[in-house]
């Protein structure tokens, strides 16, 4: 058997909501940045199995730049985290409250 | 369909032969020897000495710039891989910006030599 | 026979390298990466040396970009597109870094007090610009996501640059929601490339006039790009980072964020939705005016409520963004809402930057705050202003006023054009509420004027330390001033200006 674009497409759509529901409840600031990883994962599933279903390079070498923009805001995101754990020792997006109104 | 879960299948028989593997051995083994506890025997193995703290120790902060370091070269590895496939068609062209890719990616790594984040303190 | 292997057995086309075509943007790289290098090698150079050193990469930037003027081509096999709105938008940018360079040269130092801000803000500045002038200039959806990445990770940075805990807070707020949304932005990206076969603008253009092409998933793919996009440019639901942001964020880094932001993400905006997707208008219109209609108002509305006018000027942002978006919603029929929402961003970013820059000056104003939010922005600290700075309050008087639209300055300009093209798309019940959104903000930003003008200085007047020399803050409240009164004065050769920039390739 083969296994159509459907089902990778379904797979890659099924990653892509975990990854928003993980966004949306989850407050440990760096939970919250790997579910945005398994978001730019999962629609580069969806870029190679385009790129298989129209026959075209593109979208093999838009998932390679999505990899490269992946690990360049690993490095800024957990910067920032870095930065603001030694301060606060803490992670938690709830204790992150001083700027509201 | 059949061809498809053929190719998985060996692997799942492979997969229910090892566990079955450790699972008699072990088994036998536990029915067979004797069952004579001591402290001493119960604590964890560390080499011959005796174990220090918790199992759940951190580790130190500092060695977070590596892994931001690591990301230059991990960059540069994705798109070498691709470069050096069509890099005969393409010649010398590729060669040069080949060049100014890493000749970027290297002024990254020279800054944070400067910033001295390599030194270890 | 897999892809790849193909590529392999075939000559490989090799895309004809256009230098001229991206100078402005080689500038900017290359003078980035020089200022990078010059701060890890010298770490004593003063902030006026980095400065002016940005400031001469900006100049050469903007040399190029007159000596391209009048290039109109695609360049890149597609991935990048020269026309009225790349030029347009190039002249701009570059003129709103220049100032902004000039403001995070004064930065928050005082007399015999070191500068908190490091000195990397300069190149990371730099970058930013590259990501925003080469996303304005982008018409192939990876180029576009390449460029929105390089502007946003350099804005993160920038916006946590000071050690306050505040700044820090709005750069890991930013941070998450931004990158939130471009994993949005690159769904819509995969789906649009899945529905067409293609990620180049004009490729695209061409396919949703194709019967047999996908329409439900090219559908689904613009409805995530409009998510990716309203995010960055801060349009209601999608607005929830931008008041806390900008509070949080050293003043000149949020100023440029208002200005610069604003101007790229709206240029993509229209190059996108009013070119490429020019044919799914009926799709999408309904969608972006519903957007304009609630974030005008939810923007208006909320800035009502605000007592810190770092806040405020972040819910007028808001608001103004919806105003833009009428300009978008019209543009895919009338060609006017192209050049008369290119005309918006020029004045909108003028005044905006030039409110930043009075607040700037007024935190300077007494001691500085310990308090972990850090800079002196509440409207208290505006009362009596005009007696104690008569011209920093004038200005603010000409920004505040620019911004609610009062003929003849700037903004009454950019407002009318953006209201006649919108009327023109058939789109009067828009505009309609567009005015009604106006006349609720005038309550806001009169607001501050009463305060400054009316209100007696609270406190000891003696108490107040001097503001300590602001040479580059002077300069740059001078500049925006000015423009926000000479534009007002003679609209017409900056709209004949962006005329040009109706005709979109790709």
């Amino acid at each position: 058997m083969r296994v159509g674009p459907g089902a990778y497409l379904l797979l890659s759509a099924i990653l892509f909501a975990i990854g928003v529901a993980g966004v949306l409840i989850r407050r440990n600031a760096i939970v919250v940045f790997m579910c945005i990883e398994l978001m730019l994962n999962a629609v580069n599933l969806s870029f190679i199995t385009f790129a298989k279903t129209n026959g075209s390079l593109d979208g093999q070498v838009l998932a390679f730049f999505v990899m490269v923009v992946a690990a360049a805001e690993v490095v800024v995101g957990l910067g920032i985290l870095v930065a603001i754990f030694r301060k606060r020792s803490s992670t938690s997006v709830d204790d992150v409250n001083l700027l509201k109104g | 369909m059949t061809t498809y879960f053929q190719a998985y299948g060996t692997f799942a028989a492979l997969l229910v032969l090892s566990i079955a593997f450790v699972a008699v051995a072990f088994g036998a083994n536990r029915l067979l020897r004797p069952n004579r506890p001591t402290p001493g025997k119960l604590t964890t193995y560390e080499s011959g000495m005796d174990p220090v703290g918790t199992t759940w120790s951190q580790t130190q902060i500092r060695y977070y710039v590596f892994a931001f370091l690591f990301v230059i070269f991990d960059v540069e590895s994705v798109f070498l891989f691709p470069w050096a496939l069509v890099f005969a068609d393409i010649g010398v062209a590729a060669f040069w910006e080949m060049v100014v890719f890493i000749g970027v990616l290297a002024i990254g790594l020279l800054y944070a030599f400067k910033k001295g984040v390599l030194r270890w303190a | 026979m897999h892809p790849l292997a193909q590529a392999t057995t075939q000559p490989l086309p090799l895309p004809e390298v256009d230098w001229r075509a991206i100078a402005p943007e080689l500038a900017l790289a290359v003078a980035g990466v020089v200022l990078l290098l010059v701060v890890a090698f010298w770490p004593r150079a003063g902030r006026g040396v980095l400065a002016g050193l940005t400031l001469a990469g900006l100049a050469a930037a903007a040399a190029l970009t007159v000596w391209n003027w009048d290039l109109e081509r695609v360049a890149f096999e597609g991935a990048v597109s020269l026309d009225g709105i790349t030029r347009y938008a190039r002249a701009v940018l570059l003129a709103v870094g220049a100032l902004a360079t000039l403001m995070v040269a004064q930065g928050d130092s005082r007399e015999g007090e070191p500068d908190d801000s490091p000195p990397e803000v300069f190149p990371l500045l730099l970058f930013a610009l590259l990501g925003m002038v080469l996303l304005a200039a982008a018409s192939d959806l990876l180029v576009v996501f390449i460029a929105l990445e390089i502007l946003s990770l350099s804005l993160y940075v920038m916006a946590g640059e000071t050690r306050r805990l505040a700044a820090q807070e709005a750069a890991m707020k930013y941070f998450l929601l931004g990158a939130f949304s471009s994993a949005f932005l690159l769904y819509g990206i995969a789906l649009c490339y899945g529905a067409t076969g293609s990620t180049n603008l004009l490729e695209i253009a061409d396919a949703t006039g194709d019967p047999t092409a996908d329409g439900t998933l090219l559908l689904a793919g613009v409805g995530l790009l409009a998510v990716g996009f309203l995010f960055k440019v801060s349009a209601v639901p999608f607005h929830m980072w931008t008041p806390d942001v900008y509070q949080g964020t050293p003043t000149p880094v949020a100023a440029f964020m208002a200005a610069a932001t604003k101007v790229a993400g709206f240029a993509v905006f229209l190059r996108v939705f009013a070119g490429a997707l020019g044919g799914l208008v009926v799709s999408w219109r309904p969608v972006i005016a519903g957007a304009a209609v609630l974030t005008m108002l939810v923007g208006a509305a909320l800035a009502v409520v605000q007592t810190d006018l770092k806040r405020m000027l972040a819910y007028s942002s808001i608001s103004h963004a919806g105003y833009l978006l009428v300009g978008v919603a019209a543009a895919a029929t009338v060609p006017a809402g192209v050049s008369a929402s290119m005309f918006y961003l020029l004045t909108y970013a003028f005044m905006v930057m030039g409110a930043f820059m009075v607040v700037q000056y007024v935190s300077r104003l007494g001691p500085p705050d310990d308090d972990a939010i850090g800079e002196r922005s509440s409207l208290e600290d505006y009362r009596g202003l005009a007696r104690r700075h008569p011209w920093a309050a004038g200005l603010l008087a000409v920004f505040m006023l620019a911004l609610t639209g009062i003929p003849p300055l700037s903004g009454f300009w950019a407002k009318y054009y953006v209201f006649l093209a919108g009327i023109e798309a058939g789109l009067t019940w828009l505009v309609v509420v567009a005015v009604i959104s106006s006349v609720i903000s005038a309550f806001f930003y009169l607001r501050v004027l009463v305060v400054a003008y009316l209100q007696e200085p609270v406190g000891d007047p003696g108490a107040e330390t001097a503001p300590g020399r602001t040479p580059a803050l002077g300069v740059a409240l001078g500049l925006a001033g000015l423009l926000t009164v000479a534009i007002g004065l003679a609209p017409e050769a900056l709209i004949a200006a962006a005329r040009s920039a109706e005709r979109i390739l790709g």
